[in-house]
């Protein structure tokens, strides 16, 4: 992606104030048997904490089934933590009433994976606008009428008036992607949720989106926490990236000195694992840590990843679960090889 | 809208779709026409029938255009009025107070059938004393036949075909039958002009006498009468728009709650879920018929009664689980986890997000339901368990049946009304059968 600006993180965001915190989040789902009896539980989120900056972008990368989507979901309201506490600007959501909550979902905007499942099929483009205005209180035409001209124009659906009374299937993958950052972006929010926002688009138009994505966070100072299993696209876009495995956070660290020593084994192997059009990959074999995604309903004691890690310390990684060790000023791992670093 | 539309332009290309909809909306216009010709009190009372409603239409005879396809051209009812033609009444004085009035009633009766009746209604006005009416009939070739001679109270009817002293005089023939017949042979009538003479003495000053005659013929109407001399035009007017609102009603009550209650218990879930699937497995194997018959029988045969009942069990039925099927995917697709999480409600994305999604599999559905409703009401008419007041297509069938139509070869009296609910049923089914292919593409290969 050699069109895309390199935004590299030069601030350094720690002396603003964190728009979110999130403190030890658990987020289980019960698993019934025969609709009544409890089976047990499937950890999709289990003990993660992490702050987010005012117009911070932070990457979350991890393969299928280890809890990203479900960190989205708990943090838009959509999952109910099991445990923990999620903050927005110092305020507590499990104490929000109505009109906070109303006043938080103003204040997040969700992109999703999938532009055309995220779009109601039956409503036109304007309905589909106008009904985020319409539950959170917005009922001036006028207002209406100007936001949506607005977002539009930021997401360059022109000419907005072609545009308004077509349905979702009319619009191509990525002037449905277009639409539903437009959706997300009409309530002006201080922060956005991207779920894999590119991942389903042709490589042609994911540039645009991200560009897009880029200029509306410059823009607008918005924080963004943008969900992938692609780390081609991580380092272009991102201030830090957190890499999570089996529920949890395993990695913390400012893009570039991810990018320059990546540390947990398996932010190794994801890493190992990225593909490059480079002929030389005909010969040579990638080093992929063996098995599978460990269960979360039975996560393997100690930690998660040592049934398939490589350097594994006997009698501790399958032991004890490694507490989170700072190797670096901005880069921090859970893993038993830097217990020296405290 | 624009779906809709796109809907009524892919309807044309389907000739099954434009002939359904131009029966449904023929119905429709046949409904709005009977409401506005017969008000519904008035269609209530014509049905119930009384002493005055029906007294110049003939028993069971059949529908007039019939005349057209027989050789032998059959009588329709001829009535002739004093009151409505003056010149049929000559009064001279006799002084002192003594008056007479004669009554020619004449017609021309070229038909090669016998009217199934005669009568005369005969009214008075006098203070003490009646008037005196004598009538003979005069037949074209000239016979003159004494029929009665009467002391006229303020309303008398006198049944020619009833006077059993007549009957003697024709020499037992009915005579309806012998004042009509060829005396040389007997099975043939004489054509021509027909007299009915009534000679009236009036013995008050001001008192005056009025006769009316009616022949009644074998022929009646655009549809026929019954056994108790009502035209079936009236049952199978106001027939469509009960049929019709009983059968929409039925279907899009109950389809749109079996909808709303299959959007809940998804959405919800849990112990909601589990509550309507556990309601839903007992009705479901509820009988309908035998309970409407309990309800019809030990509480009410009001056919909105009836209806109520029906929604409430249709409700229930395999369709709120091939609902639930279809709803358990929507709940999951991307654009309710969108509507949740800018906020909106379990109403609203019931209503605006997971149920929008399933109308049109819903809509051929429902328009082919739409005749099951109507059958099904025929079907509690013709077992007895009609509404009592309002004339419908089955009350029809009913009393039909029950007065033996088959046996006595008044065929008009089963057909009529079951042609209009075959009719009914064939247009809502060739609607509902085009409506599913648009809907449900993969059907068109079929």
């Amino acid at each position: 992606m050699p069109s895309l600006a390199v935004k590299l993180p030069q601030e350094q965001p720690k002396e603003q104030k964190p728009i979110l915190r999130v403190e030890n989040l658990h987020t289980w789902f019960e698993v019934r048997r025969m609709g009544f009896f409890k089976a047990g539980d499937v950890r999709a989120l289990d003990g993660v904490t992490f702050d987010l900056y005012e117009g911070e972008t932070v990457s979350i990368v991890g393969e299928s089934g280890c809890g990203k989507s479900t960190l989205a979901k708990t943090i838009l309201g959509i999952n109910i933590p099991t445990k923990g506490a999620i903050y927005f600007e110092d305020q507590d959501l499990s104490t929000l009433d109505k009109q906070g909550w109303r006043n938080y979902r103003s204040s997040i905007g969700y992109i999703q994976q999938d532009p055309y499942g995220a779009l109601p099929p039956f409503m036109s483009v304007q309905r589909i606008l106008e009904e985020p205005m319409k539950i959170n209180g917005i009922r001036n035409k006028e207002e209406q009428a100007r936001r949506i001209r607005q977002v539009l124009e930021e997401v360059k659906l022109a000419p907005i008036e072609d545009f308004l009374p077509k349905f979702p299937h009319m619009l191509s993958g990525g002037q449905q992607q277009r639409l539903v950052i437009a959706r997300a972006m009409i309530l002006e929010p201080k922060m956005l949720i991207a779920d894999e926002p590119v991942s389903m688009l042709d490589a042609s138009v994911r540039v645009e989106i991200l560009q897009l994505l880029q200029g509306l966070q410059t823009k607008h100072n918005l924080a963004i926490i943008y969900i992938t299993h692609d780390l081609s696209t991580v380092r272009y876009f991102s201030e830090r990236i957190f890499s999570m495995y089996g529920a949890k956070i395993i990695e913390k660290s400012s893009t570039s000195a991810l990018l320059k020593e990546p540390l947990h084994p398996y932010t190794q192997a994801l890493f190992e694992a990225t593909s490059d059009p480079d002929a030389e990959n005909l010969k040579t074999f990638k080093n992929v840590p063996a098995g599978e995604p460990p269960s979360l309903m039975n996560p393997p004691k100690g930690c998660r990843f040592h049934p398939r890690c490589s350097q594994i310390i006997k009698g501790l990684c399958d032991e004890h679960i490694p507490p989170e060790f700072q190797v670096h000023e901005e880069h921090i791992a859970a893993c038993w090889l830097y217990k020296d670093h405290q | 809208m624009k779906g809709l539309s796109n809907v009524f332009r892919q309807l044309r290309t389907y000739p099954s779709a434009v002939a359904g909809l131009t029966i449904i909306v023929l119905m429709v216009i046949l409904a709005i026409y009977a409401l506005v010709t017969i008000p519904y009190s008035e269609a209530v009372q014509l049905w119930r029938g009384g002493d005055n409603v029906w007294l110049e239409t003939p028993r069971n005879a059949r529908p007039a255009w019939l005349n057209y396809f027989y050789k032998d051209k059959m009588p329709e009812t001829i009535v002739l009025r004093t009151t409505d033609d003056p010149s049929l009444k000559t009064t001279v004085d006799l002084g002192g107070g003594v008056s007479t009035s004669d009554m020619l009633l004449e017609f021309d009766y070229n038909y090669d059938g016998f009217p199934t009746e005669l009568a005369v209604f005969l009214t008075a006005e006098y203070d003490s004393a009646r008037p005196n009416v004598t009538m003979k009939w005069i037949t074209p070739d000239g016979r003159e036949i004494p029929i009665a001679d009467l002391s006229v109270r303020a309303q008398e009817t006198y049944r020619i075909s009833q006077d059993t002293r007549l009957v003697r005089r024709l020499g037992g023939a009915q005579p309806e039958i012998g004042l009509f017949a060829d005396p040389t042979n007997p099975g043939k009538v004489v054509k021509g002009t027909y007299q009915l003479v009534a000679e009236g003495l009036v013995f008050e000053e001001g008192s005056t006498v009025d006769a009316s005659l009616v022949v009644y013929g074998q022929l009646h109407g655009l549809a026929g009468t019954d056994h108790r001399r009502r035209d079936i035009t009236v049952a199978l007017l106001w027939g469509t728009p009960v049929a019709l609102a009983f059968g929409l009603v039925a279907a899009v009550g109950s389809s749109l709650t079996t909808m709303m209650l299959a959007a809940a218990a998804v959405w919800f879930g849990g112990w909601v879920d589990w509550v309507i699937r556990r309601i839903n497995e007992v009705v479901m194997i509820l009988p309908l018929l035998p309970i409407l018959i309990m309800v019809g029988l030990f509480y009410s045969r009001s056919i909105w009664v009836i209806l109520g009942v029906v929604i409430l069990l249709g409700i229930f039925g395999s369709g709120i689980l091939s609902y639930r099927s279809m709803f358990l995917q929507v709940k999951e697709s991307g654009y309710i986890e969108a509507a949740r999480a800018y906020g909106a409600g379990s109403g609203r994305i019931i209503f605006r997000y997971m149920i929008p999604k399933i109308v049109p599999v819903l809509i051929p559905g429902f328009v082919t339901q739409v005749p099951a409703y109507v059958f099904l009401e025929a079907t509690l008419s013709v077992l007895g368990l009609g509404d009592p007041v309002l004339p419908t297509w089955g009350k029809l069938l009913n009393d039909a049946h029950t007065n033996g139509a088959l046996f006595n070869g008044y065929f008009y009296w089963v057909l009529e009304p079951a042609s209009l609910l075959i009719i009914a049923g064939l247009g809502f089914a060739m609607l509902g059968f085009a409506l599913d292919r648009i809907f449900n593409p993969r059907l068109r290969g079929l």
